[in-house]
């Protein structure tokens, strides 16, 4: 079923790669490439909406926050009635909600699923991965809660999602921009609802992200971790996809001047555990999230009081209080580029400098002119 | 001629519940058990000599008894029956210092286990999420007994490079829980309330008792084909449990409570004798800590009997219900659940809805 769908994908790949040649004369194509951009869209959503049971959850995504449980929820409760059995009094009260389900409305269906996500979370009964990563919780509620920003704010576009492979561990490298950290949150959601196969996606995140309170909690829930070779290579041997953006604090947080200039790409440390681990690079190039924030000043001597790597002015922030920290509704594009397979490579090339300085400009490169091509294309910043 | 065994720590569970088991194996001939305190609990017919790690005597009790396996269990967070944490750092490291000297120059000494704790790695958030043996903690304990168990594992390395010919296993034991467990977790687990650091929720892992006298048990004698029972090990149920899991599942309700302000609580816990919060248990209780145990399966060949969360749950079990039972919380949800599906969809629907709304402040408060 899925591949199928994917058809209008490899359409738009094509469109990209012919449109390479003839993007100097650029005038008069544009709205057609418009037109083609809005019909490309409508396949995520349809993909969407053919996921779960097809009730039209395309037409409310708003309220997926409580019904992202249903698609999966009956399943869910079938399993943790299979689980409770074992433990008790669980196995009757999961099955009482099920016939009902089995029996027709969307909403008894949901309701059940909801109170039995509910009954999981009170006794404490769900699954956390080594890196305290709780996939129900993020699908079900962290998932939900950004995806009206994901869909109704940015309106996040996303193409070439086929370059991500179906299974197996891969290391998306994206450009890093927009003083807060959405940039990363909204490639989540990209990558889950867009793939073929909903696959998760693994951020590597800063060292302050796991210093402060609530955001280090909600950060390991969603399955972020430490940005170190240790906890990259762990999660790539075990074949998840890994989300890193190498540029860090200097691309996040550069001045709005320097906007779509991809800063320095640390010590290229993700060149050698991709090679370690012989994973393919996917090199993603986001437009939208520069604008977001621009950061007009940075008050250093504050950021230094407060401990954190820059302290942005942008024209609205400190001035307007909190009122200032919304971010402006910028249009986005995520493109993930044709992945740069490592696997051809001997053992020992980890410790080649020269190899993991051509692969880091390799990538850089790669999402640096993708960045370029995205911008000619784009009509405005807002839509 | 069967092995003799000399075991120290035994006044406390763990070290006689190994003491008892070791002695029903076949290949042992003796168990010298050796703490400075008499036992509490029976020795299961073991030779208890009561001596003090921390004096030089000990080397003759290893020559007395011609001892060839030192099992080093006296390495331990909390005193026993009001001891000062002073002399508990002096039983930890002054006692390995003189327990190693004697072994040094004993010439029948061929095997040493020491039992040590993952608290060596520390916890920081700056650390990686999964430690390996290899791993160099990046803040290092600054006292207490992570930075016990840092000096003894640093003797026990000394110890190894002089006695070549002497098989040492270092066991790193994740927090031992169990329905006897006395430590400081443990405590803290049974308390009321529970109060957590606010906006952390800190990753647990847990080592079941009767895995952790299983595991000291495989390390004393020689290692089984394919395996190799000399080096470092961490030891730690398959998974792990959030602190809020651990939370739920005990029926506790928790108290977050502001960083800042946990140390003032620790300390005046500690000052009411409600438990030991000690500032590495903070540390714990804040960025939590999980370690790989790859090199335990696969090179020392150990497969735990418990995982984390059974190892907890049979914690539980022993402790009795909490203030607010996982069964009662989830017996509320059922008696909703079965509520509003008696009328129509539209009226199942704002019964859900008021149904959530109860429950979300149920969920709050069990937060």
């Amino acid at each position: 079923m899925a591949d199928a769908k994917v058809i209008p994908f490899d359409d738009d790949r094509s469109r990209g790669s012919g449109q390479r040649p003839g993007r100097r004369r650029s005038g008069p194509r544009r709205p057609g490439d418009g037109a083609k951009v809005r019909e490309v869209k409508a396949v995520p959503g349809r993909l969407n909406a053919d996921v779960p049971e097809g009730a039209a959850p395309g037409a409310e995504p708003l309220d997926a926050g409580a019904a992202g449980a249903v698609g999966s929820g009956d399943a869910d409760a079938r399993r943790a009635g299979a689980r409770g059995a074992g433990q008790g009094a669980a196995a009757e009260s999961a099955s009482v909600p099920e016939p009902r389900g089995g029996g027709g409305g969307g909403w008894d269906r949901r309701i059940a699923g909801g109170l039995s996500f509910l009954r999981r979370r009170l006794t404490g009964e769900y699954h956390v991965d080594d890196f305290g990563y709780d996939e129900e919780l993020t699908d079900q509620v962290l998932m939900s809660l950004l995806r009206p920003l994901y869909e109704k704010y940015f309106r996040v576009e996303v193409k070439g999602i086929e370059n991500i492979p179906a299974d197996g561990g891969a290391l998306i490298v994206a450009n890093h921009s927009g003083t807060l950290p959405l940039d990363g949150l909204m490639m989540q959601v990209g990558v889950h609802d867009n793939h073929p196969h909903g696959r998760h996606l693994r951020l590597l995140a800063a060292d302050l992200v796991f210093m402060l309170p609530v955001v280090n909690e909600l950060a390991r829930k969603a399955g972020h971790t430490l940005a170190c070779a240790e906890d990259a290579e762990a999660l790539l041997e075990r074949g998840e996809l890994v989300g890193v953006m190498p540029e860090g604090f200097k691309g996040i947080g550069k001045p709005f001047g320097d906007r779509y200039k991809l800063q320095r790409f640390g010590r290229g440390g993700f060149v050698s555990t991709a090679l370690r681990t012989g994973s393919p690079i996917v090199p993603c190039s986001i437009v939208g999230a520069e604008e977001i924030y621009p950061m007009i000043g940075n008050a250093k001597t504050l950021a230094r009081v407060l401990g954190i790597p820059y302290f942005p002015l942008t024209p609205t922030f400190p001035w307007l209080g909190p009122l200032g920290a919304v971010p402006l509704p910028t249009k986005w594009t995520i493109q993930f580029g044709e992945a740069i397979p490592t696997d051809g490579y001997p053992p020992e090339a980890a410790e080649d400098p020269m190899l993991m300085f051509n692969l880091t400009d390799q990538v850089r490169e790669q999402i640096q002119h993708t960045l370029y091509k995205l911008l000619v294309q784009r009509r405005s910043v807002f839509f | 001629m069967g092995k003799v065994v000399l075991v120290t720590g035994v006044a406390r569970q763990l070290g006689g519940r190994f003491v008892r088991r070791v002695q029903r194996d076949p290949e042992v001939d003796r168990v010298v058990a050796v703490d400075a305190v008499p036992p509490e609990h029976h020795l299961g017919g073991a030779d208890f000599v009561q001596a003090d790690i921390r004096q030089p005597t000990i080397t003759k009790v290893l020559a007395e008894h011609r001892v060839d396996t030192v099992v080093h269990m006296d390495v331990t967070g909390t005193a026993l029956a009001g001891g000062s944490r002073g002399s508990v750092k002096e039983t930890n490291v002054i006692g390995t210092m003189q327990l190693l000297g004697a072994c040094q120059k004993s010439p029948t000494v061929k095997r040493l286990v020491v039992k040590s704790s993952t608290n060596v790695y520390g916890s920081a958030p700056r650390d990686p999420a999964v430690f390996t043996e290899t791993t160099p903690p990046k803040s290092l304990p600054s006292g207490g007994f992570a930075k016990d168990t840092v000096e003894v594992e640093g003797y026990v390395r000394g110890f190894a490079r002089r006695r070549p010919d002497v098989a040492v296993c270092v066991l790193r034991f994740a927090n031992i829980l169990g329905p006897a467990a006395d430590s400081p977790l443990a405590e803290y687990f049974s308390l009321p309330v529970l109060p957590t650091v606010f906006g952390y929720d800190p990753r647990l892992q847990f080592v079941h008792e009767d895995d952790a006298v299983e595991v000291l048990r495989l390390a004393s004698h020689d290692p089984e084909r394919g395996t190799l029972n000399s080096g470092t090990f961490n030891i730690a149920g398959e998974g792990l449990l959030l602190l809020s899991q651990c939370a739920r599942r005990l029926g506790r309700p928790t108290l977050p409570v502001l960083l800042p302000a946990v140390t003032w609580v620790g300390t005046a816990l500690r000052t009411l004798g409600a438990t030991d919060f000690s500032p590495e248990q903070i540390r714990l209780l804040t960025h939590g800590r999980v370690v790989a145990t790859r090199q335990m399966r696969e090179t020392l060949g150990f497969r735990p009997k418990y995982t984390t969360a059974e190892a907890f749950a049979d914690f539980v079990r022993s402790r009795g219900p909490g203030l607010l039972p996982p069964t009662a919380l989830a017996g509320a949800v059922d008696r909703i659940a079965a509520l509003p599906f008696a009328g129509g969809a539209a009226k199942s629907g704002a019964g859900g809805d008021a149904g959530r709304g109860a429950d979300n402040s149920a969920h709050h408060s069990a937060n």
